[in-house]
């Protein structure tokens, strides 16, 4: 008989809520509260105390920055509930070699960030030694209605309940990034990069080489990239970062759900109507069953076009699909995943109709989205199967610590 | 976008488990209940544990909820080794490999097959295919069989008997043609099927890519490493093993150009292809360009290049008489013509399908057989490319019936020498 996972495995399930929420302030050397969760021992002693704290409103709540998603919460009262089983010898904390270069290199980068007292208007940014430029608009930092009503045509449950979510100022591409941009980034002979000439650039790991064309025929200069993993994406805006000399990441899902609705509370950011999208966004009947170029359609109230259809957009949160956490952060909030699958894309894509291209709507990837990829292990940096997924980049008025650099880098990995 | 489950196969397995395991025990399917030594499981084999062997291996044991790989065999331990600890991360306890039931060595798939398995996937390099197959058939386990089947025409004729006698043996051979498999090209091909561009004229498809494992330099070879091992370990870089790229890879496209015309074979082909930039070592062809012609005046075009830095595409462009199919150029088959159309609907795992369709039938006493097809297909790629190589047109009798052997698994050793064949060359190469 198939039988139910092995203690181990579900320890591996709650390592990482450990190591994000947990261990920071309860380790051996920071025992808070006379609690240790990076040892068995210390895990064992302080099984019984840990599922009452992590229940939204308790005196005591863990983490006190916020009550963990729900899935996380059960994830953890249960094994806590069971024994704490934790494999012979592991210690929480203890650094892989290659998070320490990680690490080294996320600081590199942010050692050679200028200009992060630019003036908050729009600005074009030119990758060094090429033509190639893109633009940033300012998004002014506010509170808005995170999710939509349970009213709304075409509405799910992952958009809700409605909360009032602050996000603070931050720029975002004008458009979505482009081929032209992203293959600079797949093959470095076409930025112009030489090996030795910068070793911080040279540190940061690249796509391999795909074996199809990924544009899958759709076409490239001007077009938006499509198809890569949330890690590729992340090392992208890395690499950008490193290139340009500002801070570049993916936006958290309030940040994109707040740029898009950019000050408005319909549906889409022209209204309700569904029928006046063909001025503002691609979908699948107009769309000739392809992508189009960047930025031909009407921009919303911020200058941000293609922010409905085209190609949807990768946030740094993970998706839920019964709905927001009300426990979870109001102010900048990043619902951090803890596994490879499902994270959100928003926006929609050319392949829907105009409901999935929503304010509000919410797509969690899958492994189908890498289904073309037959073996195994797959690649870490092509989603084969998501011909409707691409990025878009935003940066941060307050540029964050090296430390926070790192998180926004490399979180896009987890066992699969 | 293909957000969805495959809401279809997964419903079936689970109707099925509602209530077929009593059916299927009741049917009384000798294999299943005598191979099993826990009720109602069924053992999986695996011959070549390299990243398509593993990925298949995945998906035969999430084909089934009591489908358990319980050997497995390659060459090298470390393969072996690699693929276990990734199955146990996909398939958990599924994985019940025994140490005795890692088999080690070009003779491990007899053991994979003799032991008590009642499914063997065969995912080793093609060269060594065609015994495979027979041994698989003959000790009467069902077959999960990779593409292609063969480098050359006596190992398909052997593998069309193999395939004859898996009626006679009452088991099933689901071939790794993938695309045969994949919910929106069937629907694109019964659109063709029902007329929607009229009579069929010409099939023309590009299978442009980057290289696939190309050449490493030889200071990477390993000291004291055999010529046949380090030959194995770069299999594709060699006609012997992989049979070539039209026949290892652009043979997707040929099946695709098989499937359309029934698997009726051509009549006749001609072919052009080389290599236009060096490789480091091995003697395969960098493009080539394959040109069949039907009884009926029907063309099927297969033009295939991996080289980097060039355009690369894989496509389908099939014309007839009221309008034009394509497939490829964009993610969505389209019809242009007479009778507009394109697919829209979920793409369903096509690479889970195959073993989805396997072991549904495994349960319900079915039997599948892909065999005659898979066999037909990996000829037409070696008729393109003795085309190519000869630079002669090369009709279907001739390739049937060609006596070459490009490469003898049974008289080749691991440890032992390999003098790869040399390059052909158009115009002086003989069709024999």
């Amino acid at each position: 008989m198939w039988a139910p996972a092995a203690s181990a495995a579900e320890f591996e399930e709650v390592r990482p809520i450990l190591e994000k929420a947990c261990f920071q302030c309860h380790n051996v050397n920071v025992p808070l509260g006379g609690v240790v969760l990076d040892t068995a021992e210390g895990a064992k002693a302080s099984a019984s105390t840990i599922a009452p704290t992590l229940e939204p409103g308790s005196a005591d709540l863990m983490p006190p920055a916020g009550a963990l998603p729900e899935g996380q919460r059960k994830l953890l009262a249960e094994w806590a509930e069971a024994g704490a089983a934790w494999p012979a010898g592991v210690v929480l904390g203890e650094e892989s070699p290659e998070e320490s270069d990680e690490r080294a290199l996320a600081e590199a980068v942010y050692g050679r960030l200028q200009g992060q007292s630019d003036e908050v208007v729009r600005y074009a940014e030119q990758i060094p030694g090429t033509s190639v430029t893109f633009e940033m608009a300012p998004i002014p930092g506010g509170e808005f209605l995170m999710g939509s009503p349970e009213d709304e045509p075409g509405r799910t449950e992952a958009e809700g309940p409605q909360r009032q979510v602050k996000v603070d100022p931050f720029w975002m591409g004008v458009t979505e990034v482009t081929w032209d941009l992203y293959r600079m980034f797949m093959f470095s002979e076409l930025s112009g990069e030489k090996p030795g000439e910068d070793e911080v650039v040279d540190g940061i790991s690249r796509p391999t080489a795909p074996y199809v064309e990924m544009s899958f025929g759709m076409g490239v200069e001007g077009y938006p990239a499509i198809s890569m993993t949330q890690h590729a994406a992340q090392k992208f805006t890395q690499w950008l970062s490193a290139k340009t000399g500002r801070f570049y990441r993916l936006p958290t899902e309030a940040e994109w759900e707040y740029a898009c609705r950019a000050g408005t509370t319909t549906a889409y950011s022209f209204g309700d109507d569904p029928a006046e999208m063909k001025d503002y966004g691609w979908y699948w009947d107009i769309s000739d069953y392809k992508y189009a170029k960047v930025g031909e359609k009407k921009p919303n109230p911020w200058g941000l076009h293609d922010m409905h259809g085209n190609v949807m957009e990768w946030t740094l949160d993970t998706y839920t699909e019964k709905g927001y956490d009300p426990g979870a952060a109001a102010e900048n909030p990043w619902v951090r995943a803890t596994t490879l699958y499902p994270r959100t894309a928003r926006g929609g894509s050319w392949n829907d109709d105009p409901d999935k291209l929503r304010c509000a709507a919410r797509v969690g990837s899958t492994p189908e989205w890498k289904m073309q990829d037959p073996q195994l292990p797959k690649s870490i940096w092509y989603l084969t199967d998501a011909q409707g997924l691409g990025l878009r980049v935003v940066r941060p008025v307050e540029t964050p610590s090296a430390a926070e650099m790192f998180e926004y880098w490399n979180s896009g990995l987890a066992p699969e | 976008m293909n957000d969805k489950q495959t809401p279809e196969t997964s419903a079936n397995r689970r109707d099925f488990l509602k209530t077929g395991a009593v059916t299927a025990a009741a049917a009384g399917f000798p294999s299943i209940i005598s191979a099993a030594s826990v009720d109602n499981a069924i053992n999986v084999g695996l011959v070549g544990a390299g990243g398509r062997g593993t990925g298949a291996a995945a998906q035969a044991m999430a084909a089934d909820d009591f489908a358990h790989l319980t050997a497995i065999a390659d060459v090298a331990d470390s393969q072996i080794e690699q693929s276990l600890e990734r199955l146990k991360k996909s398939s958990g306890e599924k994985v019940q490999v025994e140490p005795s039931h890692q088999f080690l060595g070009l003779d491990a798939y007899e053991k994979v097959i003799d032991s008590d398995v009642d499914v063997v996937i065969l995912a080793t390099p093609p060269g060594f295919r065609p015994p495979h197959v027979r041994r698989t058939i003959e000790a009467g386990k069902h077959l999960f069989c990779e593409k292609p089947v063969a480098v050359d025409s006596p190992g398909v004729r052997a593998v069309l008997e193999s395939s004859d006698l898996a009626a006679e043996k009452g088991v099933s051979i689901v071939s790794g043609f993938c695309w045969r498999y994949s919910n929106y090209i069937q629907e694109t091909f019964e659109q063709m099927d029902s007329g929607a561009i009229g009579k069929l004229i010409t099939h023309y498809a590009t299978y442009y890519t980057n290289p696939v494992k190309p050449m490493p330099p030889m200071s990477e070879r390993p000291a004291g490493m055999s010529d046949a091992t380090w030959g194995v370990s770069n299999w594709y870089n060699f006609v012997e093993f992989c049979g070539d790229s039209l026949v290892e890879q652009a043979i997707h496209s040929v099946d695709k150009v098989a499937w359309l015309k029934k698997d009726v074979p051509p009549v006749s082909c001609v072919a052009v292809g080389g290599r236009q930039v060096p490789a480091n070592a091995g003697n395969i062809y960098d493009h080539f360009s394959a040109n069949y012609l039907y009884e009926d005046g029907f063309r099927g075009i297969v033009a295939s290049r991996q080289i980097p830095g060039c355009h690369n595409e894989n496509a389908d462009y099939i014309l007839g008489a009221d309008g034009t199919c394509t497939i490829g150029k964009g993610p969505i088959p389209q019809i242009e013509g007479k009778n507009r159309w394109a697919y829209r609907g979920d793409k369903y795992n096509m690479y889970q399908r195959e073993h989805d369709v396997l072991f549904q039938a495994i349960r319900r006493g079915e039997l599948l057989n892909d065999g005659r097809r898979m066999a037909t297909s990996t000829l037409m790629g070696l008729m393109g490319r003795q085309a190519a190589y000869t630079g002669q047109e090369v009709t279907w009798d001739q390739i049937m019936n060609s006596e070459e052997v490009v490469f003898d698994p049974a008289t080749f050793t691991l440890g032992g020498d390999f003098d790869p064949r040399p390059m052909p060359v158009p115009g002086r190469t003989q069709l024999i």
